[in-house]
């Protein structure tokens, strides 16, 4: 391994470039507003196109029982604007045919003995077959009918029944996705979305620092100075922190606001992972800046990196569905991992013990991006 | 001036796709030098200065900067040396004091606003200080640029055709602070295409195609050139001027107010030339002169030196 440039640093030096980069960006009025409406504008057009709870789908019911507390699920299903009871089926094979032919994106079946099971404390089942070739569509219900569920059942469950209150919910709600298993959560993307605007904003950023000062001429100036490339990168890489900061506070509250994600997680263990997630974006960044030698090739790269971001990340598609090749080319984009571990965090209430598992990758790969971007470094106009 | 050797480079040479660019090319600079070096466009000039400042690699060669190797030192030399680009490369959209700021910082100076005050009211800028760079006219824009490459008080200058596109009046000013820096014992490597420049240097080195042709004290570069001049007027002298340009021994053919000045290296054809011409215009008066400063550096930037040796 080639020898990795000397540390000899200087922190004014740093803090002079830094500066620099400061002034300039508050100069740059319009790519400044980008980067703050970015996030906005994206989340609201995806958080919204690809996001938000499925309304009004088509249900069928199938009933096997017919008593005072599936009577009030109906009615609150009914009343429910998530689904639309399209019909209601008597035998299982008449439901199963509507959801074959689309006349319904669900199917639900509340079984016989349901109620008498219910009070015996079993916990029965209330199944739920979802359309999933549509995936938003089907991730939907779990939270849906869930909502539903408790909000017919539980004024019911008050004088003897009381104790039916108490718990876990007595009654289980069963998901089964047909026609696509590996559905996509709708709490998925918007969090995950947070991952995507980074990459794409920090990266497009840092890829011109560097293609910048070469096309404006600045570069012959800078490199005629003592100043040392660990010192350019630190102090060009180090205010768009701040900006990625703001971009994260941004989404945090968009999301919160305007879809209702939970964020249920370690708050300090979400900052370290989206900290080290934004260096390593700009590094990235930074490192196609020392690559590209103009501003067109710099986007170019960017593009190009971006587009495998959002494909082979898990983003779109199931990342363990993907081939290996494909998982193996994942694994090297920052994006994966930080997606694993918002989903963990804002999702399943992780700690920071639960995503060190895709930490250490994400700080492997930012030191790596970095030191080859030291490498790259043309300390000469060669 | 001392026996003190600033630059010292020898055998330098780089190339672009093949071609030799600059081909070994040697120099020596004393301290408190101002050493002008001259050439035609995409001679070599640009790419010499940034092999010397460490901002281009040389292939081959070798030379200490301000006692520094060239080659391995070259961090060393950039705190030492203040580099002029030919083209401005501060920041249009920092202030001018941003920017002067920015370069102080990068130096690592102490007593920076001090510095900065000094520096903006030397070169006159201290009220514009606020205004962009990008703003500044060319003139302003290459004052603030010396100031830049000022404010860590090099020992070595190094200016790439920095007065290129600026005013008489501005030049006069820009000459008189390069002098007044020299007089401190700052040295200073100049490249230029103006004449009024050159002869103010103490030396000169003319490079063309690469190759250093000439290098010698400025007084002593007519004697090295050998160049005969003759001297016409009357009227009418533009058909002469013309007979003049395609004669055999004339290599050049200057106009002066109301004369033009006719040069060569060999004095026994260009004397041929000039009699012939007065055998068809036999109104012209025509004698001949010594050749001065103007002819020889309108004699070096045309290129007519690519096959001297």
């Amino acid at each position: 391994m080639a020898a990795l440039p000397r540390l000899d640093l200087s922190w004014s030096r740093v803090f002079a470039v830094f500066l620099k980069e400061l002034v300039q960006m508050r100069r740059d009025r319009p790519t400044f507003a980008i980067m703050i409406l970015m996030p906005v504008i994206q989340l609201i057009l995806f958080g919204y196109a690809i996001n938000t709870d499925p309304r009004h789908l088509p249900a069928v019911v199938e009933m096997r029982e017919d008593g005072p507390m599936t009577r009030a699920f109906l009615a609150s299903l009914h009343a429910s604007t998530f689904v639309d009871i399209v019909a209601v089926a008597h035998t299982a094979e008449e439901g199963e045919a509507m959801l074959r032919s689309g006349q319904a994106s669900y199917l639900i079946s509340i079984p016989e003995g349901f109620e008498r099971r219910l009070l015996r404390g079993e916990r029965p089942q209330i199944l739920i077959a979802a359309d999933a070739s549509d995936p938003v569509a089907a991730t939907g219900a779990l939270g849906a009918i869930e909502r539903i569920a408790r909000s017919a059942f539980v004024p019911e469950f008050t004088g003897p029944l009381a104790y039916l209150a108490q718990g876990p919910p007595p009654y289980e709600i069963v998901i089964h996705r047909l026609y696509n298993p590996a559905g996509v959560s709708a709490f998925n993307i918007v969090p995950a979305l947070l991952g995507v605007i980074l990459t794409m904003t920090m990266v497009m950023i840092t890829s011109i620092a560097l293609t910048r000062e070469t096309e404006r001429g600045t570069m012959e100036n800078l490199l005629a100075t003592p100043v040392r490339p660990i010192e350019v990168m630190i102090g060009k890489t180090t205010p768009y922190i701040g900006v990625g900061a703001i971009q994260v506070a941004i989404v945090l509250i968009t999301s919160t606001a305007l879809f209702r994600i939970p964020f249920t997680g370690s708050l300090p263990a979400f900052l370290i992972a989206v900290t080290l997630f934004i260096l390593a974006n700009l590094m990235l960044g930074y490192l196609i800046s020392t690559l590209a030698r103009t501003q067109m090739q710099a986007m170019q790269m960017t593009f190009f990196v971006f587009l495998p971001s959002i494909l082979l990340s898990g983003f779109m598609f199931p990342f363990k569905a993907m081939p290996g090749w494909a998982q193996a080319i994942g694994e090297c984009l920052p994006i994966t991992h930080f997606l694993r571990i918002i989903r963990e965090i804002v999702l399943k209430s992780a700690g920071f013990a639960d995503i060190v598992g895709d930490l250490w990758p994400l700080t492997l790969i930012t030191l790596a991006l970095a030191a080859l971007a030291l490498v790259r470094f043309r300390r000469t106009l060669d | 001036m001392s026996d003190e050797i600033v630059i010292d480079v020898r055998g330098l040479t780089k190339s672009y796709g093949g071609r030799k660019v600059v081909d070994d090319f040697d120099l020596k600079v004393p301290r408190g030098a101002i050493y002008g070096f001259l050439g035609p466009n995409g001679s070599g000039k640009t790419t010499t200065i940034r092999m010397v400042c460490g901002l281009l690699k040389p292939e081959s060669g070798a030379g200490e900067v301000l006692g520094f190797d060239v080659l391995r030192e070259s961090l060393k030399i950039k705190e030492r040396v203040g580099y002029m680009t030919q083209k401005f490369s501060l920041y249009e959209d920092l202030s001018i004091r941003e920017n002067l700021d920015f370069i102080a910082r990068l130096y690592g100076l102490d007593r920076r606003a001090e510095r900065l005050d000094r520096a903006l009211a030397e070169l006159g800028l201290s009220e514009r200080q606020e205004q962009l760079a990008g703003k500044l006219s060319g003139g302003w824009k290459q004052r603030l640029a010396l100031a830049a490459c000022m404010i860590h008080e090099p020992e070595l200058l190094l200016l790439d055709e920095p007065t290129a596109g600026v005013d008489p009046k501005a030049r006069r000013d820009f000459w008189d602070r390069i002098r007044q820096y020299a007089s401190q014992g700052v040295t200073t490597l100049v490249s230029t295409h103006y004449m009024d420049e050159a002869v103010q240097c103490d030396a000169i080195a003319y490079i063309a195609y690469g190759k250093k042709l000439i290098d010698a004290p400025t007084a002593q570069i007519p004697g090295r050139i050998g160049l005969h001049a003759w001297r016409m007027a009357g009227h009418p002298l533009h058909p002469a001027e013309l007979m003049l340009k395609d004669a055999p021994g004339v290599e050049l053919v200057a106009r002066f107010g109301a004369e033009i000045h006719a040069c060569g290296k060999d004095a026994a054809a260009l004397e041929r030339a000039v009699r012939r011409v007065q055998d068809a215009q036999p109104q012209l008066s025509a004698a001949p002169i010594e050749a001065g400063f103007e002819e020889i550096f309108i004699y070096l930037m045309s290129g007519a030196m690519d096959n001297f040796q």
